[in-house]
């Protein structure tokens, strides 16, 4: 399914995520919060994954870290990772971190200096009682061979790139002594200090005011352009999607239900639950005409995790179902045309 | 930091003085002092007083006066002289009375600390990395057998299996032979190779309490995001929980550590006097029971005073670890 990605030719590839399952045994029933994901990053690409609470965006992202909280295992698949030798070319040895011991010496070695996650809130993510520069020269400290002196520079030189005021100064700061926009930029700083092929953004901007969620939005890109890096951006905002990313996926209940291209996303969605996404979104000239009083909401609700719904994990709530088909058998991932395919019976 | 530390000294003068005056008070309390009681019973045995004596003692200690020149005087004589007064009980002064009583104790206190903190820290970090498995539940009931024994039987199980069993007697902090010996070398030996008794019977209950305390705080921290960001940054996960969680677990039990002293003498009075050790709060519960008023005052006095002495060192070592303190921020992270 990924050779045939918009004229990706496979050394190009950095990460491909094969069936991925991840699920939680708890004692009311089996959680799947990633049932068979298929995802594709290439390098220097932007991939967004789009989905609501609970359809397994972050869990995915978790699993590609390793960092599934207890009691949530991977069972199944493969998440293939183009580990880049050290020469920086673009040659690579592949790796499947799904099959790594969690915590060994090969998955710490990728994590935080190949593969690094900026988290959702910035205001917990670093500890209270270290400084800032501290919690940044760890990972660098870990991962290359220099020393203190080294480090510092190193890390000083980071925070600049991520446009930190003052680095010097912040780096001795303490996280309180931050505002919530510094602190997320000395969180990015961290992740890009070992300078990552890969990072993992989930839902950086969330707990942000407007104004600092587009400063930030927009340090992303500059960072992503001026370094081969590639970027899986998962967030629940369609908006920032349409901002960031080249590649979209759209998830739901632990599944991939569209992927395309990002214009294609918005302007020709094929999925009806990324048409009911996109309808969800308040037009300005609707609002301007005082066409529509209310906001279009997706009818029902998130079914209860423990429930394994036959056929269709979206049928009870889709606009166009239809009976004894999608609830009966489960849909496949369609390839419609070259790069955007869907899980939909719509199509079959 | 500096400002820190002035401002919290300070605030401990107006404390100390209430702390004085409080123990000043207790003392004062029952009614009648020991002068009285002594004379009393000297004449009701039908021998003689010396008046003179009577006099001079009132006068020293101003008994006949009121209480507040009693306070003055009991408080200018220790601040100016250094001197706590008479034990009537024990015929000396209390500065002879109390100084190696005062010094054992303080041992005690610190290697009983040391003794729970070496086994419950570890054991309360790993149970809370296994909360909910065997071993979790394991020590948990090891723990609670633990509170809820009372140290004083402990004492006495202990006493009574060592001498059955092994023919020992663990009582007192000396053997028979330097029990009354001067201070020495050898005598700081033996004491060493006895210790460990009370030691041991006064942590176990602490133990309990340090591991829940520990378990609870770092179950909390464990929680938290940055522990999962450690994580992500690639380090072993024995740096990532000593780098993040126990470095904030800890601040709980650093803070209760001014109230060692008082904990051991409060609560250990029974267990002590069970495994007749000379400590602190055996005198203090002797002078309070004859009313031997300037012992006990001083006592109650000094152990406050390092109480208060041992909360402020908690607070600085708590101000150097966490910088929340240090800056006066008081945000909720």
């Amino acid at each position: 399914m990924a050779s045939e990605q918009n004229g990706a030719g496979p050394q190009e590839a950095l990460l491909e995520i094969r069936d991925l399952k991840t699920h939680f045994a708890l004692e009311e029933g089996t959680v799947r919060a990633v049932d068979g994901v298929d995802l594709d990053v290439r390098r220097r690409q932007v991939v967004g994954v789009v989905g609501e609470s609970g359809c397994g965006k972050s869990m995915t992202a978790m699993s590609i870290m390793r960092l599934i909280p207890p009691p949530g295992q991977i069972v199944d698949g493969e998440i293939r990772f183009h580990r880049p030798f050290d020469d920086r070319s673009d040659a690579s040895d592949i790796v499947d971190i799904a099959q790594f011991e969690s915590n060994s010496r090969e998955l710490r070695d990728i994590r935080g200096n190949q593969i690094s996650m900026v988290f959702q809130e910035p205001m917990t993510a670093l500890s209270p009682v270290r400084t800032v520069g501290k919690q940044i020269t760890e990972a660098i400290l870990l991962h290359q061979e220099v020393n203190k002196s080294e480090a510092r520079d190193i890390a000083i030189e980071t925070l600049a790139r991520v446009k930190m005021p003052n680095p010097e100064q912040r780096f001795d700061d303490y996280p309180f002594q931050l505002s919530g926009g510094m602190r997320q930029r000395a969180v990015i700083a961290m992740a890009l200090a070992c300078r990552p092929q890969l990072l993992i953004a989930d839902e950086p901007t969330t707990a942000l005011d407007v104004t600092t969620e587009a400063q930030i939005l927009d340090l992303m890109r500059e960072l992503q352009a001026e370094s081969d890096m590639s970027i899986l951006y998962i967030t629940h905002n369609l908006g920032v999607v349409a901002e960031m990313a080249e590649d979209v996926v759209v998830m739901y209940l632990g599944k991939v239900v569209e992927r395309t291209d990002v214009d294609s996303i918005f302007y020709n969605p094929k999925h009806p639950y990324t048409r009911g996404l996109l309808n969800s979104i308040p037009r300005l000239e609707d609002v301007l005409q005082d066409k529509r009083e209310k906001l279009n909401a997706i009818e029902g609700m998130v079914p209860s995790p423990y429930q394994r719904l036959q056929g269709c994990s979206f049928h009870p709530r889709c606009p166009d179902f239809m009976p004894g088909v999608c609830d009966e058998a489960e849909p496949q991932l369609i390839q419609l045309e070259e790069g955007h395919a869907v899980r939909c019976h719509l199509y079959t | 930091m500096t400002v820190y530390i002035i401002q919290r000294v300070m605030r401990m003068i107006p404390l100390l003085f209430l702390l004085s005056l409080i123990a000043f008070l207790i003392i004062q309390l029952p009614p009648g002092d020991y002068l009285t009681e002594h004379i009393n019973a000297l004449r009701a045995s039908g021998r003689d007083v010396d008046e003179a004596e009577v006099e001079r003692l009132m006068k020293q200690y101003a008994l006949d006066r009121p209480m507040h020149v009693q306070y003055l005087t009991w408080i200018q004589n220790i601040l100016f002289k250094g001197s706590f007064g008479q034990s009537f009980q024990w015929g000396r002064p209390v500065n002879e009375v109390i100084g190696d009583k005062m010094a054992l104790t303080f041992l005690l206190a610190i290697l009983t600390t040391a003794f729970v903190w070496t086994v419950s820290v570890p054991i309360g970090i790993y149970v809370s990395v296994r909360q909910y498995t065997f071993t979790d539940y394991l020590f948990t009931m090891i723990g609670f057998v633990g509170l809820a024994v009372p140290g004083f039987l402990l004492a006495m199980v202990v006493m009574y299996f060592s001498f059955a069993w092994f023919g020992l007697k663990v009582g007192g902090l000396f053997s028979p032979a330097f029990e009354l010996e001067p201070w020495s070398i050898a005598k700081f030996q033996n004491m060493l190779t006895r210790i460990w008794v009370p030691v041991l019977i006064l942590g176990i209950g602490g133990t309990a309490h340090i591991i829940r305390i520990m378990r609870a705080t770092m179950l909390d921290e464990l929680r938290k995001q940055y522990v999962t960001v450690a994580r992500s940054k690639g380090l072993s996960e024995f740096a990532v929980l000593m780098n993040y969680p126990v470095r904030i677990a800890i601040n709980p039990l650093i803070s209760s550590l001014g109230f060692l002293l008082p904990w051991i003498i409060s609560g250990g009075t029974v267990v002590e006097i069970v495994l007749n050790l000379p400590t602190a709060a055996v005198v203090l519960y002797r002078a309070l029971l004859s009313q031997d008023m300037f012992l006990a005052g001083s006592f109650i006095l000094l152990v406050g005073t390092l109480a208060l002495v041992g909360s402020l060192l908690a607070d600085i070592a708590l101000a150097a670890l966490d910088p929340r303190i240090r800056f006066g921020s008081v945000e909720e992270m």
